[in-house]
């Protein structure tokens, strides 16, 4: 019984601290879980630490990949109000690129 | 004559009519009598703190605090940018010891530095053992460096003991509001006790630690400032109600900022479309607030590893292989530093004396030109000499230095019979300047002249033909006349030309309040 970090993780520290047995360590590209020390904070606490402060949501995996922080839950940024907003963003990124190379 | 006239209804003091703003702390919007002497002393090299010093002394931020425990709307975790310019975006996480020998580096090489900040990119006491780690170090090591910090202040409470005994001179709290309702909007969740609290809870705890944190560091004599984002439409008219609380509680400056919000930033507030506050509308709040507390003005919204003057990021220059590659010594830097920090204390002594004794002899001038003519002319009222102007001052270090075109912040000044007071600062690009990456196609000068839009004139050292032309088109007069003066002397030297030309009397409609 052990979670994982995946690479959305942006290497942020503030689960590291709070793991009672020290099963977070610091690497790149992204932070990691030791799956043999990690026991989702069963008998320490409630709720898994490292997953109970992580800003980034998906980034925090139980065995089963399952996300304890889904999309939405964190930011209240409606999952496809980003999608939208990304894909407007990219498609203004287009029309000036456009308008660059046509000078 | 009229003159005199005019001459009696001089305020003799407030504002900053003879010198740069070298008469009081002018931060205090009018009520500099509620500072004392000794607090003046206290910041007056501290340039987050005191309007004055922002002339002439540095600070630095080391970004050393990367965890956060608490999700604000307008933050997001993701993002590091070296294009963007915004509380809580760094290029480089430092450890401790890296943070204090880029401290020992910066401040060798820019001697006018006196402050050392952490503030993140998270929050600095939700990593305490980094935090501590650095202040401790750098007690030691430079001792000459002011220390202070900035925090959301959930953790402010379990700390204090810890702050105090660094000798933290300085904290800065993020206070949004103090009601949990409008909190709510601001703050989706915290981490609390070992377990994410959302909603109502989560503020209503935050808003307890941020006020019985404020209480506990005045109680202990450390200086507070209190930042606040202005969020139009969530917090806008309840950022009055905070200025008087945390005033009444101690806190003896209050920051409000613009919200910054883009879809690029991928914050909360960016991405649903919550606009940012018009310079128009942060400007009336300030001022709304002023007539309780000492408002700050000249605030940058600096990153959490900003280097250098508020305004100027020289962080650039001191990376950390940059910083390996130099050599310092240490002791002749720090004598280096007091020789420099004496040098600008007398500057500022002298100008507060030279605008006292201005100050007095106009008063005297007023009272003898007046008394005379007040026998004569018994109901003649007193006209008001003319209305206030807004000006955009293109400047460093206390003059107008700046062309207009390689300008990245306009200072804003409002001229009147009182004086020259400064009311606040607009950035002149974008926070983020790649205009193909994330602009939206208007050119750089067409953003500079809407930011400056409510202003009626430019003060700049220099200026081309197009952007003259374009300006003035826009109504807003260019000016490059006062190359290399002190700013108040330069602005109050146009606000007396526009008089004199009759551009300002009172019946006429303000051309640009409309």
């Amino acid at each position: 019984m052990a979670l994982e970090i995946i690479e959305s993780c942006v290497n942020c520290w503030a689960c590291l601290p709070l793991c009672p047995h020290q099963a977070i360590f610091a690497a790149q590209p992204h932070f990691l879980i030791d799956s043999e020390k990690c026991t989702e904070c069963s008998g320490d606490f409630r709720a898994a630490q490292c997953a109970s402060i992580c800003p980034i949501e998906g980034a925090i995996v139980d065995e089963l990949g399952e996300a304890l922080n889904p999309p939405g839950s964190l930011t209240g940024i409606p999952p496809d109000r980003w999608a939208a907003a990304r894909a407007e963003i990219a498609a203004r990124q287009v029309v000036n690129k456009w308008s660059i190379s046509g000078h | 004559m009229d003159l005199p006239v005019i001459a009696s209804s001089v305020a003799p003091s407030g504002g900053c009519a003879a010198g740069i703003c070298a008469n009081s702390i002018s931060q205090t919007g009018g009520h500099s009598e509620d500072l004392t002497e000794a607090l003046r002393a206290r910041v007056e090299d501290h340039p987050c703190y005191s309007e004055d010093a922002h002339h002439y002394f540095a600070r630095m931020h080391v970004a050393v605090a990367p965890a956060c425990n608490i999700q604000c709307h307008y933050c997001n975790r993701k993002y590091d940018c070296a294009n963007e310019s915004r509380p809580g975006v760094v290029s480089e996480l430092l450890t401790p010891e890296q943070a204090v020998r880029k401290t020992l580096a910066v401040a060798a090489a820019i001697p006018q530095m006196s402050v050392l900040g952490i503030a993140g990119p998270g929050d600095p006491l939700a990593n305490p053992e980094r935090t501590f780690a650095t202040f401790r170090e750098l007690a030691l090591k430079a001792p000459d460096i002011k220390l202070c910090l900035s925090t959301n202040g959930l953790m402010l409470p379990a700390h204090i003991d810890e702050l105090a005994k660094h000798n933290i001179d300085h904290v800065t709290i993020t206070i949004n509001c103090v009601d949990p309702d409008v909190g709510a909007q601001i703050y989706p969740w915290i981490f609390w006790q070992h377990r994410r609290v959302l909603g109502r809870e989560a503020a209503a705890i935050l808003i307890g630690e941020q006020q019985k944190g404020l209480e506990m560091l005045v109680a202990r004599g450390i200086l507070v400032k209190v930042n606040s984002v202005l969020i139009p439409g969530v917090n806008d008219r309840h950022l009055v109600e905070v200025s008087k609380i945390v005033k009444a509680k101690g806190a003896f400056l209050h920051n409000v900022m613009p919200l910054i919000a883009e879809p690029e930033h991928g914050t909360f507030y960016g991405v649903i479309g919550q606009r940012s506050p018009t310079p128009a509308e942060l400007q009336a709040l300030q001022d709304a607030c002023a007539g309780d507390m000492n408002m700050m003005r000249h605030c940058r919204q600096c990153r959490a590893d900003a280097v250098g003057l508020l305004g100027e990021d020289r962080g650039a220059e001191f990376s950390l292989d940059k910083i390996a590659a130099m050599t310092i010594d240490y002791q002749a830097a720090m004598a280096l530093r007091a020789d420099v920090r004496a040098q600008i204390k007398a500057e500022l002594q002298s100008k507060r004396d030279q605008a006292a004794e201005q100050a007095l002899k106009q008063a005297e001038q007023a009272r003898a030109a007046v008394a005379p003519q007040l026998l004569e002319f018994p109901i003649r009222p007193v006209q008001p000499a003319g209305r206030p102007v807004l000006m955009a001052v293109a400047a460093k270090n206390g003059v107008v230095a700046v062309h207009f075109g390689h300008a990245r912040e306009f200072l804003l000044y409002q001229a009147s019979e009182a004086g020259a007071r400064l009311v606040g600062h607009r950035k002149a690009d974008a926070y983020c300047a790649g205009d193909d990456s994330c602009g939206d196609g208007e050119t750089l000068l067409g953003r500079t002249i809407k930011v400056l839009e409510d202003c009626e004139v430019v003060l700049c050292a220099r200026i081309g033909i197009e952007p003259w032309g374009r300006l003035e088109a826009a109504g807003i007069q260019p000016n490059g006349e006062h190359a290399m003066e002190p700013i108040a002397e330069a602005v109050m030297a146009v606000w007396q030309e526009m008089l004199a030309a009759g551009k300002l009397d009172p019946g006429r409609a303000e051309a640009k309040r409309a």
